[in-house]
């Protein structure tokens, strides 16, 4: 071998990541745990832990409000996290960086305060077949409550999506575009710079659900030039109770308050009330602080890890699950996108995915079976739901064995 | 694999699930709901004929499930046809504490012999709702309340 191959592969010194992740060493029913739910929600570092419990036992007071010594110091840690998630998205400001309680609070947020109010009936949001409820939900409000028409783009068999018809799908009444960055459930990257070319050639802004995207490789949302971004805290190795919405400053510079309260203001009469500028605007009431704080950590770790080296061992992973899944008969993989993430739908013949993920329980290995909050990707698929294998930076090759054995079990008991 | 896999998936539940007995719409129906489980997905329509001494002449289901709901709602209708409304809520009310892995005291006999393949379920509490759901389903067909849900 030569020297910088080894230096690649001693680089990636899994079983030290591994230790990292007190959870990892615990057993499921006897057996050791194989943790492949990822997608749904990522195991915490210790550093993130431990950046928490310091905060919370050195340095927790509220935030933006008191004169007082530890006011001050906390309220420091609150703005270095924005400031941290600006750099991990290469945002242009750090007031662009809104935090939230979650990837859905933030799309809930476009929705009430950029797009609730330019819709009028009949105006349009294009969205794809591949969103998850948490970016379809929000939609289906605006079309109950005013009017508002969803139009779906379908994915090739494959689970691809093709830009150009999403593109087709814009007409002049369409006032946003909603796609995910990746797939909750057929990990299919999109190709989102080229979506937002294509829309904002047509005066559309672009909204992307960037739950999966933002954990598997870098996201640059200047580069993107996307409008807003929404991302959250707990599949990026950080804490629950925490996400993230990017916006443009040109666009949080028009957008009403989305909800009322205490530190989103900037006067309060009995008359009348006028509202801080953004990102304090959009964050009413106390915020998550010490979540926030988990999250800065969490980036950091996964800046220590290096985004690009876990998202290529992930995907080392992901192609031999798949490969080797395949390699069974009546197994059917559901998303087989040209880029995609490590994240596997697949569906045993004759199993539903239920039996299928508690006889994979038994054996130790955690994978999501259901519809994983996509109903309509569902229906486009003819099933009524699928197992799910993710992959995060600490899975090994010997897990990608487990989940392959499991199935084999499962598959003899029903044979 | 483990004991309480097997217990789960034995032969009987397993020849339920790929033979569903009394599978399919019941045109003499006069109670009819639909049973759904928005978590997974799983659904299932049960149909009874009531006659007017309050007896079960028929009954069937359809749908679509995990193994355990539809050997669930299998076996349900094989147990049901010829009893009483009042029969099938005592079995009901058995059966549940059975899968919840609280007492059988309510299922006397045969009754006890037939539901007891089901009772595995008690050691995997992520899925008593889906042997419930038929269940629940019958509880209001009869009831006349249309929909059930377990979540």
């Amino acid at each position: 071998m030569n020297a910088e191959l080894q230096m690649t592969s001693d680089a990636y010194d899994v079983a030290a990541l591994r230790r990292d992740f007190p959870i990892l060493a615990r057993k499921v029913h006897g057996k050791p745990l194989v943790y492949l739910d990822n997608a749904a929600s990522a195991q915490k570092p210790k550093p993130v832990l431990d950046a928490m419990r310091n905060f919370t036992t050195s340095e927790y007071a509220n935030v933006h409000r008191g004169v007082h010594y530890l006011s001050g110091a906390a309220t420091e840690r609150y703005e270095q996290a924005r400031r941290r998630v600006q750099r991990f998205l290469n945002a242009a400001r750090e007031d662009e960086i809104i935090f939230t309680k979650g990837g859905t609070e933030a799309i809930n947020l476009v929705a009430a305060s950029f797009v609730a109010p330019r819709i009028e009936p009949g105006d349009e949001i294009v969205l794809s077949i591949m969103e998850h409820h948490s970016n379809i939900v929000p939609w289906h409000f605006l079309r109950e409550r005013q009017g508002a028409v969803l139009k779906w783009v379908e994915v090739s068999d494959l689970g691809e999506l093709d830009p150009a018809d999403v593109a087709r799908a814009i007409t002049p009444r369409t006032r946003l575009v909603a796609i995910s960055h990746m797939s909750n459930v057929l990990g299919t990257k999109t190709a989102l710079g080229e979506i937002v070319r294509l829309a904002h050639a047509k005066n559309v802004p672009v909204l992307a659900d960037g739950c999966q995207g933002a954990v598997h490789g870098t996201v640059d949302v200047q580069d993107l030039d996307v409008d807003f971004y929404a991302l959250t805290g707990h599949k990026l190795y950080g804490p629950t109770g925490i996400g993230v919405l990017y916006g443009k400053r040109a666009h949080l510079k028009t957008m009403r308050p989305y909800q009322g309260g205490g530190e989103m203001i900037r006067e309060v009469t009995r008359a009348n009330v006028t509202y801080a500028d953004a990102p304090m605007r959009f964050e009413a009431g106390t915020p998550p602080i010490v979540q926030t704080v988990g999250l800065a950590a969490a980036l950091d770790y996964l800046d220590s890890v290096g985004r690009e080296r876990s998202a290529a061992h992930e995907m080392t992973l992901a192609r031999a699950a798949t490969r080797r899944l395949k390699e069974l008969n009546g197994i059917r993989i559901i998303g087989e996108a040209h880029d995609k993430g490590p994240i596997i739908s697949f569906e045993a013949i004759g199993i539903h995915a239920h039996d299928l993920a508690t006889i994979l329980d038994r054996e130790g290995v955690a994978v999501r079976g259901g519809h994983h909050c996509a109903q309509p990707l569902m229906e486009r698929f003819n099933v009524a739901g699928t197992a799910r294998a993710s992959f995060a930076l600490y899975n090994t090759l010997e897990e990608v064995d487990a989940l392959i054995a499991a199935v084999g079990e499962a598959r003899k008991v029903f044979g | 694999m483990d004991e309480n896999l097997r217990e789960l998936y034995q032969e009987i539940i397993l020849d339920h699930s790929r033979h569903p007995r009394h599978f399919g719409a019941l045109g003499a129906a006069n109670h009819v709901a639909e049973g759904h489980n928005p978590l997974c997905g799983d659904r299932v329509k049960v149909y009874l004929q009531v006659d007017d001494k309050g007896r079960i002449a028929d009954v069937s289901f359809e749908g679509r499930g995990c193994a355990i709901s539809v050997a669930s709602a299998s076996l349900m209708t094989e147990m049901l046809k010829g009893r009483t409304i009042e029969d099938a809520e005592t079995l009901m009310g058995g059966f549940l504490d059975m899968v919840k892995g609280e007492n059988v005291g309510g299922l006397k006999g045969d009754d006890r012999e037939l539901l007891e393949v089901m009772a595995g379920v008690s050691a995997f509490p992520m899925r008593v709702k889906c042997a419930t759901l038929a269940w629940h389903a019958m509880k209001a067909a009869l009831e006349n309340e249309g929909v059930a849900r377990t979540e």
